[in-house]
């Protein structure tokens, strides 16, 4: 309990300023992600929601620098920073680092965990073996020590050990895997971990498992997580913050409560009304008009302007930032100070 | 009495997976009437996309009958066959892979009014075409025809599956995950432009999900059936079985889900299962297949006997010996 | 004239697609000019019907830029005027193997069954046996002088192979979602496979169009060689066959009379090979309607 009085104080695991990503497609430049800052403190879980083509995936790709050759970081920096004994011992950008050196910090400074875990996998070896490798690859544990601690976190996802570390990936469930992938990622205790829709394609019973392993770990482990998702009911129940993203920016961050009770954007109040959960009644739902922009032929102004009941002559043509309009409350919207209340109207019209 | 539009009979199939017999479906029997929405819930491999294929006549049942508008399938002549087969349109979940990506909107949708001899004129083709592209909410018709399936978005080539479907006039429509891999700002608008329709066109939907709150908003007015392991659990009308659900399964299920609102979210209770291992479908447990997992597993009882969908008095059916027990004076007596 | 337009519009449209792959494009360059070569050349180069004794097996020149055979004829000339037989049967035998594997290969995947252990039977029956002893024996008894005939004897031999390669195709496709979208809406089985699922196989039937005439062009030149299909006119499979029979291998001066014509082959069949390359692009729809 004293580290963790101490870490709060420390300056956050990770930073992110200005990040701005290309891709080069057969049509044209994709602005995947546009001049995105945000910021994750020890221990503190971060969502990304938004849908697909949002840019979400190559914010977490940037971090662990596994960018596809055909991506091109435009400016920025992600600035990573390690903490021990209640200080920081270093102090990393992440994108001046060169190859090597990148892959040293990946997996031992930061684990990504993506969905669909079977790829993850190489099929012919072992469970051990998939272990051995990332150990080896960083000149960690190796022998008896290497398997202690495996049998260490596997307890932790809530997994036989010993059954697991003999099989091979495809004699496991899919929910299974999933919690190997995990416990692989905490190997080499990163600080930061990025899970990428840690949980899609898993049905409802393996998804709540592997979101009560998380929430075990989070208690019981002091890492940083980043998870993206395009499921607002995961990020509800696990995160601290939360981070909408749209057309490769985000557009509102706050806590998740008052993300979820109080959002101002447009976009975030649409999304949430356009979610049906078990207890809401019918009328609650609504839908977002109009389709996800496309990203090589990206609207002027606001970039969710098409879309939405409120725009006008300024939202069509200039492009609001980030403004913190509460602590830690950042809202990217000229309209947000009437945009409930509008939209309430608008929808009982 | 007027016969329901569609009737499945003790319907069951079994697939032989490398010489072993799996039931994908086991002794699934309800019906629906015209313009009734049902939605099949349950987890991968609960056999209820089979099902949905099997209604479709893109499979055939191993055992049991199906009644369409009061006539048993497997004895219709070629005619009233055929008649069955464009009465009965899917829509597939995939808006990537169900369109074909060599032709454009127009042909996809005239192939089949051409073919048919649905329409007379190339006149006649085309207006029909154009309304139904309106009639699926995809406004100013002539924006679309033109084009190819790649220059739509998700939500835009559902809403071309969901005119191909309707081009032949059907019933009825088996939608199977039809919204899952549409992005969630537009599920809500396609769900109501297929409740529309349905109420526009009489048409009976089947839709098959595996999102219990998105089954409750689209079945508002209809039901909905769980499935576990090939065979109906409950079914019940659609807000009551999620607010009163009876069947352990259901209860696990519901417990479950997380809700996108954190006040909600996290107070909610997840009830614990006796265990995390899904039963293949190779080994199923003797008696009511969900016991080796159940909450409220009773012992004996459960372990020998299949526990049989029981009808209640309030409308819902649950295939449970404890509440059945529980509830022996609402049982509807066959 | 509104058709007309439409017409060149689509083939300006293919001929950027060629284009967007650098070596496909020039595979089509080296196609035209070989076609241009041996149908339009014959009627601007005059044949070179006289023996000229002082020029035999002469090096190339500026007056034989391939050198001359054993009679003193100029090797070019004589490439120009025999490539017509050569790339006709090329174009008639691919077109045909195409046209039977397809045939048969969609009708056994389409219907499965019983349609599909007979044809597939049949057709692992045709690949095993050896088939250039018999055509050698089908081409020393009949007498192959209607380039048509020739041709289908070339792909009675060669649609083996493709076919069981279609078939593997159309199976998959079949799983396709908008095929069994297609079946529910009952289009009919002609409808499925020829409007449904052949245009999105485009692609890779081109490409077997292609390497059917690379392979019915050396089938065709060895017959040629072998002595085995009348000698009739002039063609490249003749002039290789005259300069081994008129002892190339022994003389180093009769060289070139034999690099012409393998040359010649060999550059046609890189070129369609090249060409292939472009195919992808040519009919993938998301670049023809030019997003």
């Amino acid at each position: 309990m004293m580290l963790a009085q101490q870490e709060t104080n420390l300056p956050p695991t990770i930073s992110i300023k200005n990040l701005s990503i290309d891709y080069k497609a057969k049509r044209g430049q994709v602005q995947a992600v546009r001049n995105i800052s945000f910021e994750v403190d020890r221990g503190e879980a971060m969502a990304l929601i938004g849908e697909s083509g949002s840019g979400k995936t190559t914010i977490g790709l940037g971090v662990v620098g596994l960018l596809p050759p055909t991506a091109k970081i435009r400016q920025g920096e992600i600035i990573y920073r390690r903490a021990a004994d209640g200080k920081i011992v270093d102090e990393i950008d992440v994108l001046k680092l060169n190859p090597q050196q990148i892959r040293q910090f990946r997996w031992k400074e930061c684990a990504m965990v993506f969905q669909g875990a079977l790829n993850a996998f190489n099929p012919v070896l072992r469970i051990s073996d998939q272990f051995a490798d990332t150990a080896s690859a960083h000149n960690a544990l190796r022998g008896m020590a290497l398997k202690e601690r495996a049998t260490e976190i596997l307890h932790m996802v809530r997994l036989d050990a010993d059954r697991v570390w003999r099989s091979y990936p495809h004699e496991l469930s899919g929910g299974m895997r999933q919690r190997v992938l995990i416990a692989l990622s905490l190997l080499l205790e990163p600080q930061l971990i990025i899970m990428d829709e840690p949980t899609t394609a898993l049905d409802v019973l393996t998804q709540r498992n592997i979101m009560d392993v998380l929430k075990d770990l989070r208690k019981n482990l002091n890492f940083s997580l980043i998870f993206i998702s395009h499921d607002l009911s995961l990020a509800a129940e696990l995160a601290d913050k939360v981070s909408t993203v749209y057309a490769g920016k985000i557009v509102e961050l706050g806590d998740v409560y008052t993300v979820f009770r109080n959002p101002y954007h447009p976009y975030t109040i649409g999304l949430i009304h356009a979610v049906p959960t078990l207890a809401g009644r019918k009328e609650d739902l609504t839908s977002i008009p109009g389709s996800p922009p496309d990203l090589i032929n990206m609207p002027t102004g606001c970039k969710f302007h098409p879309r939405c009941p409120l725009a006008d002559d300024q939202c069509k043509t200039q492009e609001p930032d980030l403004e913190e309009i509460g602590k830690g409350h950042r809202v990217a919207c000229w309209k947000w100070q009437t945009a409930r209340e509008t939209l309430k109207r608008f929808k009982a019209s | 009495m007027t016969s329901p539009l569609l009737e499945l009979n003790h319907v069951s199939r079994t697939f032989m997976v490398k010489k072993q017999q799996i039931k994908a479906v086991d002794d699934v029997s309800f019906s629906l009437g015209t313009g009734e929405v049902l939605c099949l819930v349950g987890e991968s491999g609960c056999g209820k996309t089979t099902t949905g294929k099997i209604i479709a006549g893109l499979l055939s049942p191993s055992s049991g009958k199906i009644f369409f508008k009061g006539n048993d399938i497997s004895t219709l002549s070629k005619d009233q066959h055929n008649a069955y087969r464009l009465g009965v349109q899917m829509i597939h979940q995939d808006p990537y892979a169900s369109l074909n990506p060599t032709q454009t909107i127009f042909e996809i949708l005239a192939t089949p009014l051409r073919y048919h001899k649905l329409v007379k004129t190339d006149k006649e083709c085309r207006d029909r075409v154009l309304s139904l592209l309106e009639l699926v909410d995809l406004t100013p018709p002539d924006d679309f025809v033109e084009k190819y399936p790649h220059q739509l978005s998700g939500g835009q080539r559902q809403r071309v599956s969901i005119a191909r479907s309707l081009t032949v006039n059907p019933s009825f429509l088996v939608a199977d995950e039809a919204v899952s891999m549409v992005d969630v700002s537009i599920r809500i608008s396609l769900l109501r432009t297929l409740s529309h329709l349905k109420d526009e066109l009489g048409l009976s939907v089947l839709f098959i999900t595996h999102d219990l709150a998105l089954a409750k908003y689209f079945a508002w007015d209809g039901r909905i059936g769980v499935m576990y392991l090939g065979r109906m659990v409950e079914l019940s009308p659609a807000p009551f079985l999620v607010d009163h659900p009876q069947h352990p399964y259901t209860q696990v299920l519901l417990s479950a889900i997380p809700e996108a609102d954190p006040d909600i979210t996290r107070k909610k209770q997840s009830l614990q299962l006796r265990s995390m291992d899904v039963p293949s479908l190779l080994r199923l447990p003797s008696g009511c297949s969900f016991h080796p997992r159940c909450p409220r597993f009773a012992g004996q009882l459960c372990q020998e006997q299949i526990p049989s969908l029981t009808s209640f008095y309030d409308g819902s059916a649950v295939a449970c010996h404890l509440v059945m027990d529980d509830r022996k004076k609402d049982v509807i007596k066959a | 004239m509104d058709a007309i337009s439409t017409i060149f519009k689509e083939i300006w449209k293919t001929l950027r697609l060629i284009a967007m792959n650098k070596m496909g494009l020039l595979g089509f360059i080296m196609i035209i000019f070989f076609i241009l070569m041996s149908f339009v050349g014959p009627y601007v180069v005059a044949p070179d019907l006289q023996a000229h004794v002082k020029e035999i097996n002469q090096g190339p020149s500026v007056k034989h830029p391939l050198g001359t055979d054993f009679q003193g004829k100029d090797n070019l000339v004589q490439i120009v005027h025999g490539g017509r037989d050569i790339l006709t049967i090329a174009f008639l035998a691919g077109l045909m193997t195409t046209f039977i594997a397809v045939l048969v290969g969609s009708f056994s995947a389409f219907f499965g069954g019983m349609v599909d252990t007979v044809l597939m039977e049949i057709t692992n029956f045709w690949i095993t046996i050896p088939k250039f002893p018999i055509l050698v024996i089908v081409a020393s008894t009949a007498k192959l002088t209607n380039l048509w005939l020739l041709a289908l004897l070339l792909a009675m031999l060669s649609w083996g192979g493709f076919a069981r390669q279609v078939r593997s195709q159309i199976l998959s496709l079949k799983k396709r979602e908008y095929v069994e979208a297609a079946q529910l809406l009952n289009l009919g089985p002609l409808h499925i496979i020829f409007r449904e699922m052949l245009p999105n196989m485009m692609p890779f039937i081109a490409t077997s169009l292609i390497f059917a005439m690379t392979s019915a062009i050396y089938s065709q030149t060895s017959l040629v060689f072998l002595g085995l299909v009348p000698f009739s006119g002039s063609n490249w499979g003749i002039m290789l066959s005259s300069a081994f029979a008129k002892g190339a291998l022994y003389q180093k001066d009769a060289i070139w009379s034999v690099i012409a014509p393998v040359g010649a082959i060999a550059l046609f069949q890189l070129s369609l090979v090249w060409f292939s390359r472009s195919l992808e692009e040519v009919f993938n729809p998301r670049l023809r309607s030019g997003v």
